[in-house]
């Protein structure tokens, strides 16, 4: 035997888990999920038994959809509920397995119909939110369910719990896993949107901890928005405009943290070290979300990233846009980001009286007491800072962002 | 130079619920074991042996019986083999070392008889 042992692509079993779990779901419809998902689980184990020993195949991905779809047939076969109509059943699944089997691996980054299926299942605007994330993940991203937990800072049991419910809401309400038409496309494709926003959003807000699961949402993320801005059926301009979005937020990624793992603010971060390339992918796609006459919080939020890319930044525009998406997007986080724009076009003291107004509503939310903190400061108010501070440290939730707000609370 | 055989047993426990992240992982973990194996031209041969299945001989009065096993008298199932070429025990023992099989059971290493040097 040669040296030349295939190695595993990136994420190989992570992406044809998700495709075999999609192929299978629109065959078998969205009530056989966890068959789907058992199908999966076993040809992985069967790898992680065999491959040890044997070496890994020379197509590990269509060894992996070969024994997914031979375990699946098994599994119908030993199913009495599907006795009746089995031949045709096997006959589907077979026909769906060998039309994927062709594309496997030629074009890995093209979104197959069968995985925007599976999103639009996953992203059912009938589920909240935090369910459509977390049944993406797992669903789409195949991400497991200690993964799942540990990227959105949560217990492994609140998250089974919520797919379990999430799955069971599905099954009920037998949802058909037909692509919508496409006058309904358009308006089931914005919560695709939120969600790639949410998961990115959710692996942005704490990449300094100290988890790499948490850079593989982000990751995940772009993956997402960009697969969905290559498809002839969802390519819109606000899917151009919610990639830009994640591109320009991405090229900071790496620079949001000093060496010792200290979170930095925008204007202590070192801009030569912004990703060159993200920030290419981010402006390709401004430039191709500006086509049509809609005007989504994407798109604004895009050109407000766009905007602090030069240096200095032109604030007065920037708080033009922050009046836009208070008016498309109105929210008090959108707000609290308005307040920091206020303090730099109007003074300090303007930007921390908006903020102040938002504290009650936004007790919760841990950036009020960076950027109520830091607006104190600047406005010299070293007592309130100091508050507003030590309560973020109180309430942070990993490591560097304690270290960050004790820092200045001392 | 000898052979031994590495028997790696294990009871499954432990591989249960990984994602597919995890597993692909633990492969990539198993193939960098055996790659430098392999590089090193201390790789003789491996397979792995089929679990859940099974049949013990033994002669009872006269008569062979079959019996389905092992896996209903050892707790540790026998999960397939390594053939490797060493020197001696202790250079088997460093082959095996960064074998990734610890974190699921253990590995029994035996010096395979050369007849051709009695």
């Amino acid at each position: 035997m040669s040296g030349d042992v295939p190695a595993l692509v990136d994420h190989l079993f992570r992406r044809n888990a998700a495709r075999i779990t999609a192929t299978l779901t629109r065959v078998l419809g969205a009530d056989r999920l966890d068959l789907a998902e058992d199908v999966v689980q076993e040809a992985m184990a069967k790898a992680l038994a065999q491959w040890p020993f044997g070496g890994i195949p020379n197509d590990p991905a269509a060894w992996l959809f070969r024994v997914a779809r031979n375990q699946a047939i098994d599994r119908l076969r030993r199913d009495t509920n599907f006795r009746t109509k089995e031949r045709a059943i096997v006959d589907a699944v077979t026909d769906a397995f060998r039309a994927r089997e062709e594309t496997v691996g030629r074009f890995s980054h093209e979104l197959e119909d069968d995985d925007l299926q599976m999103m639009l299942m996953c992203c059912d605007p009938r589920l909240a939110p935090e369910s459509r994330l977390a049944l993406t993940l797992k669903c789409v991203c195949a991400f497991g369910v200690d993964e799942i937990a540990r990227a959105l800072l949560a217990k492994p049991e609140a998250i089974a719990q919520r797919l379990v419910r999430a799955k069971r809401f599905l099954r009920d309400n037998a949802i058909e896993l037909e692509l919508p038409s496409r006058e309904e496309l358009p308006r089931r494709l914005d919560s695709l949107l939120d969600v790639v926003y949410l998961m990115f959003n959710e692996g942005y807000a704490a990449t300094a901890g100290d988890d790499l699961v948490r850079r593989d949402l982000v990751d995940e993320a772009i993956r997402l928005a960009e697969e969905l801005a290559g498809h002839e059926e969802t390519s819109l301009p606000k899917t151009h405009a919610l990639a830009a979005l994640l591109h320009l937020q991405r090229a900071r990624l790496a620079t949001r943290v000093d060496a010792a793992g200290d979170l930095l603010l925008l204007e202590e971060q070192d801009r030569s070290r912004w990703d060159e390339d993200a920030i290419a992918h981010g402006l390709r796609h401004f430039g191709l979300a500006a086509a049509g006459d809609e005007l989504t919080r994407f798109h604004v939020e895009a050109a407000i990233a766009v905007e602090h890319l030069t240096q200095p930044a032109n604030w007065p525009r920037i708080l033009g846009l922050y009046d836009d998406l208070i008016e498309i997007a109105p929210s008090p986080v959108v707000a609290l980001n308005r307040a920091v724009a206020v303090a730099m076009v109007d003074g300090p003291e303007c930007g921390l009286a908006v903020a102040m107004t938002l504290a009650p509503e936004l007790h919760d939310y841990i950036p009020l007491y960076s950027t109520i903190g830091e607006l104190a400061r600047r406005a010299g108010n070293a007592a309130l800072a100091r508050e507003y501070f030590l309560e973020g440290a109180a309430r942070a939730r990993t490591l560097p962002l304690k270290r960050w707000f004790e820092k200045r609370g001392r | 130079m000898a052979k031994y055989l590495l028997l790696l047993r294990g009871d499954g426990h432990g591989l249960d619920n990984l994602s597919p992240e995890e597993i692909q992982n633990l492969i990539g973990r198993y193939s960098a074991w055996r790659d430098n194996l392999q590089k090193t031209g201390k790789y003789v041969a491996s397979d792995k042996l089929r679990d859940h299945q099974g049949k013990v001989l033994r002669k009872e009065n006269s008569k062979v019986v079959v019996m389905d096993g092992p896996y209903t008298e050892t707790k540790e199932i026998l999960g397939g083999y390594f053939a490797v070429q060493a020197d001696s025990y202790d250079e088997a023992i460093e082959l095996t070392k960064d074998c990734p099989h610890f974190d699921f059971g253990s590995i029994e290493i035996r010096e395979i008889e050369d007849m051709r040097r009695p």
